[in-house]
């Protein structure tokens, strides 16, 4: 899918660089540890958390992320906005509770990977 | 390819700009022409090792060399210093406070990582001394 379909599904609303809502993503991982993400993670493209700090958007640029959608309606500062767009990360936030989301997104074929 | 030398600062008293050496050096080896593979696990190997200098040791000072032998990172800091390195390198053992916890780091897995994502890597540290991490990664 795209990262369009991701925010349609997840009744998202885009944070920052709307330009790349076309790019295809196929795996995402759900996490508020950073810790994990990085020591577990392989190819995922979309980083699912409630997390709420720059080094959110730090691990995603590691991981050569392309996506983090922030749950439970959670707004990022500009700081965390600034850091994702001077990285070409596309950031939203949905409504939805992490489990949830997980859960739309794994039913609509978007999967974890290995 | 290029040689490359490069240095960075990293400070120890501001968690929200732990990971930009990192990135900078992510830059950096993109901008000579380094597989993407290898700055993958450069970079998260780096990043790890400048959150465990943020956390534990008030910060410290990176450099990073690549040549024929891949990319060489150094990390090095006047931190407490680590008791039991063997202890330090079991997954999930973590001294790091719950406020790190609460930032997303502290479980545990920083060292493992680093040793996970390089191709060699050596622990030199003395308690109440500091702290070198020497990584090598292939390219």
């Amino acid at each position: 899918m795209t990262i369009k379909d991701v925010k349609d599904i997840l009744d998202a609303q885009v944070l920052c660089c709307e330009d790349s809502l076309d790019s295809e993503v196929h795996t995402a991982c759900g996490s508020d540890m950073m810790s994990d993400v990085l020591a577990f993670v392989k190819d995922q493209s979309v980083l699912l958390t409630g997390l709420m700090n720059p080094q959110v958007v730090r691990t995603a640029e590691m991981m050569d992320m392309v996506c983090i959608v922030f749950v439970r309606g959670k707004s990022p500062t500009e700081e965390i906005v600034r850091l994702a767009s001077a990285h070409d990360i596309v950031l939203m936030k949905t409504p939805h509770r992490m489990f949830t989301a997980c859960g739309l997104l794994y039913s609509k074929g978007l999967h974890g990977g290995d | 390819m290029d040689i490359l030398k490069l240095e960075y600062d990293v400070p120890g008293d501001d968690f929200t700009r732990a990971g930009e050496a990192s990135s900078g050096l992510k830059k950096a080896l993109k901008k000579i022409g380094v597989n993407p593979a290898s700055i993958r696990k450069a970079a998260i190997a780096m990043y790890e090792g400048e959150i465990n200098m943020v956390i534990h040791a008030g910060g410290g000072k990176a450099t990073v060399e690549v040549g024929p032998e891949g990319i060489l990172i150094k990390l090095v800091d006047q931190g407490p210093g680590i008791p039991d390195i063997s202890l330090a390198m079991k997954e999930g053992w973590s001294t790091a406070p719950d406020t790190v916890r609460n930032l997303g780091f502290g479980a545990g897995m920083g060292l493992p990582n680093m040793k996970k994502y390089s191709d060699d890597m050596q622990i030199d540290s003395t308690v109440g001394v500091g702290t070198t991490v020497t990584m090598r990664i292939a390219i």
